[in-house]
């Protein structure tokens, strides 16, 4: 191997890591920026926009036209029972002594629909180690799917977890409301609160959960997002008997 | 009261409707994401992607653009076109690009002159097409699906574009040129919807967008939706107060009568108070599934955009609007011979039955009977069948039809002196046609295909609340309107 040769594979090298380091720290991510401080609070719409964040399980579908009721209800339990420990009231812990998931999977790669020719079917083979990472959107969403390229992963066919604490003063009665693209599912301390099934957009206030009343004090609200081909992302935010944004609570990510 | 009987009447009527009924346009009106409709020297023309486009001689047979060989009726190829006529001439504007939903998001946005739409005429053909709007690989935007809008109070023309990898952009465009206008920069103005596409009424700026599953066939999910803004610019708002920039978005049409999948609106405008929205069905039950053309009336209500119900055939009180008197043979009212129960008395007596058609039209004269309008009373006079002739053509978006009393071939005609009768047998004369389009307040315009000895185009009028004839049609006018109700 001549100098040349060894010079730029030890140069793409040392880029491939340094882009790696970077894209997985987000400081330098146009739509999220690491969590900094103890508490956030809702926008001025009442979205929430501090998450933890998982990266994504690859988890491939040709079209978001599968994702019915029973087929999302069965796939977040397989992943929160398999991966996740089951327990969906737990808040994961995030830095070099957060929590590593190992996700060990092969799948026939999806062919999207496309303009272009049908892709040969094509085998890939995936073993990642999963982390957690607290941030906070730039945006009123949350763009998952700009999550996944921060993190230089494909950006279809994923699954995504997400996770945040709440922090309300004083016993409040609201509903959660949540737009998704595509399908999601949302609990509140652990309990089912939401589903949006089928092949849908991000729209805010797409679904709400029934009333609900949060006691004084912390709560844990988790979601999970599967998309095929396409954008990736939903919103929530909580609102009142009235529909209107409920703005007086903070946000973390620890409990 | 009256809508619901209306609601009520398609209703009914659907579960009844024949299968000439549920086809959208006939022939073969076969594309995906058609552009505006445009007419151009009595013909009317749409583009769909992927090259080409309908044509159709009046508006409700279509059929694929024939060109002479060596020439292209939409050239360019790619997705999703848009036309809109400016002075004498079509903008025609396409996006190529290799993207869809798993490709790449590289798109370019392209517009093209033509003076003739018609390939076969010595005018037709296109300037060099330029590019006028694009993303790159992995922006947050998909340069596709061009919707082109003439702002009717400034002259200033815009372009939208985009689909639901990211955002729904706004350019401005040189109405004189076709190019980008010199310093205009992308705008965002919503999110996760695409084929967008912008008009204005009454102060209100509209952008349309289509939500939903593409490209599924029957399973397609495709609906469109609109926000509004006082400014061009946007934000646009929805009914609800949501922004699109949030997904937000009112329902302007959806699946429905076996078809499936609305999407790619267009709006085409034939005069005051009487306007159609174009779009495609991605699936049509009565024609094989495939994706066919639409053309709905459009209607306003409270400043919002809706999709006109189509017309069905059915038995209907023809009601002036005038005065809510109905349409009937000028003939002898029947009286029924039912006792008026005394007052006071619970007994339980026989209901009165409803007067039959047999019972009375030996009363009424042979040959013409002249029309009136009276108080509607459900009697045989007064209910018209309205059925499509299938032979007799069409206009922009339906068949022309014969309007007769039920159970018989008594039908309702124009006359020379533009006047209107009952004839006492169809003909099928272009005079004993109707054309029957609902106005943008949901009520109905009935227009003679033909009057003798007048090319004029009059409409059923309320001359008086008694009196029907032909006169011009004045949408600010309740004089000009009826409606089709069962009840």
């Amino acid at each position: 191997m001549n100098f040349i040769k060894r010079t730029t594979i030890l140069a793409a090298g040392l880029l491939c890591l340094a882009g790696a380091a970077k894209a997985q720290d987000f400081t330098n991510s146009n739509y999220f920026t690491p969590v900094t401080g103890d508490v956030a609070s809702p926008d001025a719409n009442g979205f929430i926009g501090r998450w933890l964040l998982l990266e994504p399980f690859d988890f491939p579908n040709g079209s978001n036209t599968v994702f019915v009721d029973s087929y999302i209800r069965e796939t977040f339990a397989k992943f929160s029972d398999t991966y996740l420990g089951g327990d969906l009231a737990k808040v994961p812990t995030t830095g070099k002594k957060g929590e590593v998931i190992k996700y060990k999977t092969q799948y026939e790669k999806a062919t999207f629909r496309g303009f272009g020719a049908p892709q040969a079917p094509e085998i890939v083979k995936v073993d990642r180690k999963l982390k957690w990472h607290a941030l906070d959107s730039k945006l009123f969403n949350v763009k998952l799917m700009r999550f996944a390229s921060d993190l230089n992963r494909d950006k279809y066919g994923l699954v995504f977890w997400a996770v945040t604490v709440i922090d309300v003063p004083e016993d409040m009665t609201v509903r959660l409301a949540v737009g998704s693209n595509s399908a999601s599912m949302w609990w509140v301390d652990g309990e089912e609160a939401l589903i949006l099934s089928g092949d849908r957009r991000m729209v805010a206030d797409d679904g709400m959960s029934a009333r609900m009343t949060l006691t004084k004090g912390k709560h844990v609200l988790r979601g999970a997002v599967i998309n095929g081909p396409g954008m990736s992302d939903f919103c929530v935010r909580f609102v009142d008997e009235n529909l209107k944004p409920v703005k007086n609570y903070t946000i973390s990510t620890t409990k | 009261m009256k809508n619901r009987s209306i609601i009520l009447s398609a209703a009914v009527l659907f579960a009844m409707a024949s299968a000439y009924e549920a086809k959208a346009q006939v022939g073969t009106p076969y594309i995906h994401d058609p552009s505006n409709i445009m007419l151009c020297n009595g013909k009317y023309y749409t583009y769909g992607t992927g090259g080409g486009g309908l044509w159709s001689p009046d508006g409700w047979h279509w059929s694929a653009i024939e060109a002479p060989e060596g020439v292209n009726a939409r050239p360019g190829g790619g997705a999703a076109p848009d036309a809109l006529k400016i002075g004498d001439r079509y903008l025609i504007g396409y996006s190529a690009t290799g993207g869809g939903l798993g490709g790449g998001h590289a798109g370019r946005i392209l517009t093209m002159w033509n003076n003739d739409l018609d390939p076969n005429s010595k005018n037709f053909g296109y300037t060099e097409a330029v590019e006028v709007a694009h993303s790159e690989f992995d922006e947050d935007c998909d340069a596709i699906d061009i919707g082109l809008f003439l702002d009717p109070t400034t002259g200033r023309m815009f372009a939208t574009f985009g689909t639901y990898f990211g955002f729904i952009r706004q350019c401005e465009l040189d109405p004189k040129t076709g190019y980008r206008k010199e310093g205009t920069k992308d705008l965002d103005v919503a999110v996760d919807c695409e084929a967008s596409d912008m008009i204005y009424h009454n102060g209100w700026y509209y952008l349309l967008g289509t939500h939903g599953t593409c490209c599924d066939g029957v399973n397609s999910t495709y609906n469109i939706v609109v926000g509004r803004s006082r400014n061009v610019n946007g934000p646009f708002i929805d009914n609800v107060g949501r922004s699109m920039i949030e997904g937000g978005g009112k329902m302007v049409v959806a699946a429905g009568y076996g078809k499936t999948g609305a999407g790619h609106f267009g709006r085409y405008i034939e005069e005051e108070g009487i306007e159609k929205m174009s779009f495609h069905w991605e699936a049509d039950y009565d024609q094989g599934g495939r994706s066919v053309l639409a053309i709905r009336p459009l209607l306003w209500k409270n400043d919002w955009p809706v999709a006109g119900e189509p017309f069905f055939e059915g038995v209907y009180e023809i009601e002036s609007v005038r005065r809510g008197y109905a349409l009937e043979l000028a003939v002898d009212f029947q009286r029924q011979n039912v006792a008026r129960p005394m007052r006071g008395s619970t007994d339980p007596i026989p209901n009165p039955s409803f007067q039959k058609l047999e019972e009375v039209i030996g009363t009424w004269p042979a040959g013409d009977i002249p029309a009136r309008i009276g108080d509607y009373m459900f009697r045989p006079h007064q209910k018209w069948s309205v059925v499509a002739v299938d032979e007799a053509g069409g206009y922009l978006g339906a068949p022309y039809y014969k309007i007769v009393i039920e159970g018989t071939e008594r039908a309702l005609a124009a006359t020379a002196d533009l006047e209107v009768k009952t004839v006492e047998k169809y003909t099928g004369a272009d005079e004993q046609l109707w054309r029957i389009e609902q106005c943008t307040d949901g009520t109905f315009r009935i227009m003679p295909k033909a009057i003798p000895g007048c090319n004029e185009p009059l409409c059923l009028i309320s001359a008086g609340d008694s009196t029907p004839s032909l006169g011009k049609f004045d949408f600010n006018s309740d004089n000009c309107k009826w409606n089709f109700c069962t009840r």
